[in-house]
């Protein structure tokens, strides 16, 4: 009998059971996701992209309910698209904060969107705001959301520190996105990972392979055939498959 | 006079569309009760448990806390394969990263199992008891997959009656009489034996592979390949499973061994996956 028997896939709505990494550094901001989308214990996609484009220099970090946090997002493009169309201005950061807050607020019953949005203006540099559920706006040097921050408050709280240079800045949000990767079943697959500065908008991607492992994970091997594997003949009984 | 749904859309408002517009008429309110399958007419509780149980303090286990996932076997020409990764989730958490999940017998057979790892913990002492004994009685004879596959099949099946039960799902394989033996038995004692054997996500992701390419006179290499894809498809889409692998091995002439931990390497390098939403903006 199948022990999955609670696992209902068929009912269960898809949702970016997600990894969400954001802060803010001496010169711009830095912002990373993980890229697994689940149906109940299915992995719907193991490399989604979870951070949408809001405007050329604002971005938005999505967790909770996917199509939620779609919806949020391709209407808050649209406005804010209006919005620098009437201004002949890149919208402000806050701007595109308080849209979003709003359209969680004003539909609370109904939407369940945790996001981050984050985003570079040339009032005040790097921002970072978090929306959570609900409709609040809060503004702040680091955040984190979705299922798998539960893991990795204490890694952030400890290594945060202000004033960062941009290294330390990527290193921390990869550090922490890896770390909640690795404990967190809602969350995996590929890093993708945004940094903010005056200069522009720098994209990295990491694949799933090459996503830093900790202790109790085998490395991936590299190279090698399909199929190649690793691991040592070992105790009595023993042997090397392969 | 209810408004006419011209399609089924609830677009278009509410009570145009949808189970508000089941309204039960009298014809079907006033009708005497029709008899139904596992409710008695009588009104009673379908189902009596003896007081004395409910009184009883024990937990009986309800649901599972910390879980295993998929395991796969495939008979193969010089035995059997059991393959399954060594994750112990607490719900979604992956919490512990070696835990061996493949429990050998004896030189002819290994037991593996998905569901309550400390189900399955008590289980493999209960095979310990079992072996244990035989070497004790020390007569050459040693217990046959089949025997433990019957003896699980008991055990399941009276704790289920107890509402009590193991929440494993089993495989059972080895060589029985020189032959691959390959069996399940599952949380509430259903069993049964065949060519390829699996549990959980595996249901769903590696039996169309054992389906398409098992067959039981096939290699051991090609036997290995198609453990590997079928782990690997395992842990590329099922949320709850590690890149670290174990695969039992029981045949004739090496008896039955259980591999050290290792990973497979996996297809990352994807073009679409570098920017899967370039051209579909906000989409995931």
């Amino acid at each position: 009998m199948d022990v999955s028997r609670g696992a209902s896939h068929a009912e269960a709505a898809p949702s970016t059971g997600t990894t969400i990494v954001a802060c803010t550094y001496k010169g711009g901001v830095v912002f990373g996701a993980d890229g697994r989308v689940s149906i109940g214990n299915y992995i719907m996609n193991r490399a989604s992209n979870k951070i949408a484009p809001l405007s050329d220099y604002i971005f938005l970090c999505r967790s909770g309910s996917a199509p939620d946090t779609q919806i949020i997002s391709d209407n808050v493009r649209h406005y804010l698209h209006q919005a620098s169309a009437e201004s002949g201005e890149e919208p402000s950061v806050l701007m595109a904060a308080n849209l979003v807050r709003l359209l969680n607020y004003n539909n609370k019953d109904h939407l369940v969107g945790a996001m981050l949005v984050v985003g570079w203006d040339k009032h005040a540099g790097g921002q970072l705001y978090g929306v959570p559920i609900s409709g609040t706006l809060a503004k702040e040097k680091w955040a984190i959301d979705g299922s798998g921050s539960s893991y990795i408050w204490g890694y952030c709280d400890s290594e945060f520190k202000e004033d960062m240079t941009r290294a330390e800045a990527e290193n921390w949000v990869k550090e922490a996105l890896a770390l909640a990767m690795t404990r967190d079943a809602s969350s995996g697959g590929t890093i993708r990972m945004y940094t903010l500065d005056d200069a522009g908008v720098h994209y990295t991607y990491i694949p799933g392979d090459q996503v830093p492992q900790f202790m109790g994970d085998l490395p991936f091997p590299t190279g090698g055939p399909v199929g190649a594997v690793l691991g040592s003949a070992g105790r009595e009984g023993g042997m090397v498959i392969g | 006079m209810l408004p006419r749904p011209t399609t089924h859309s609830k677009a278009l408002g509410p009570g145009v569309a949808g189970p508000e517009l089941a309204v039960a008429t009298s014809a079907v309110l006033d009708r005497p009760p029709q008899p139904i399958a596992h409710l008695p007419l009588s009104g009673a509780q379908p189902c009596a448990v003896d007081p004395a149980v409910l009184g009883d303090p024990r937990q009986h286990t309800k649901y599972p806390y910390v879980t295993g996932t998929s395991v796969m076997a495939i008979k193969y020409k010089d035995g059997v394969l059991v393959g399954c990764d060594t994750l112990g989730a607490y719900g979604t958490t992956k919490r512990y990263k070696s835990t061996q999940r493949i429990y050998r017998v004896n030189s002819k057979c290994v037991v593996a199992a998905g569901g309550e790892i400390s189900d399955f913990q008590y289980i493999s002492n209960l095979l310990d008891e079992l072996t244990t004994e035989d070497y004790r009685i020390d007569d050459g004879l040693e217990l046959t997959p089949q025997e433990v596959h019957s003896y699980l099949c008991r055990v399941m099946y009276n704790r289920r009656n107890k509402f009590d039960p193991l929440w494993n799902s089993l495989v059972v394989g080895g060589m029985q009489d020189s032959q691959p033996f390959l069996g399940m038995v599952g949380m509430v004692g259903t069993h049964y034996t065949d060519s390829h054997v699996t549990t959980g996500f595996a249901n769903q992701l590696a039996r169309p592979l054992f389906r398409e390419r098992q067959q039981d006179d096939m290699s051991e290499e090609d036997a290995l390949q198609l453990m590997y894809d079928a782990l690997k498809v395992c842990y590329y889409r099922d949320k709850v499973s590690i890149n670290k692998f174990q695969i039992a091995k029981v045949t004739k002439e090496t008896g039955a061994s259980i591999s050290e931990p290792f990973a497979l390497d996996m297809r990352w390098d994807y073009k679409l996956f570098a920017q899967p939403t370039k051209w579909a903006v906000g989409a995931w």
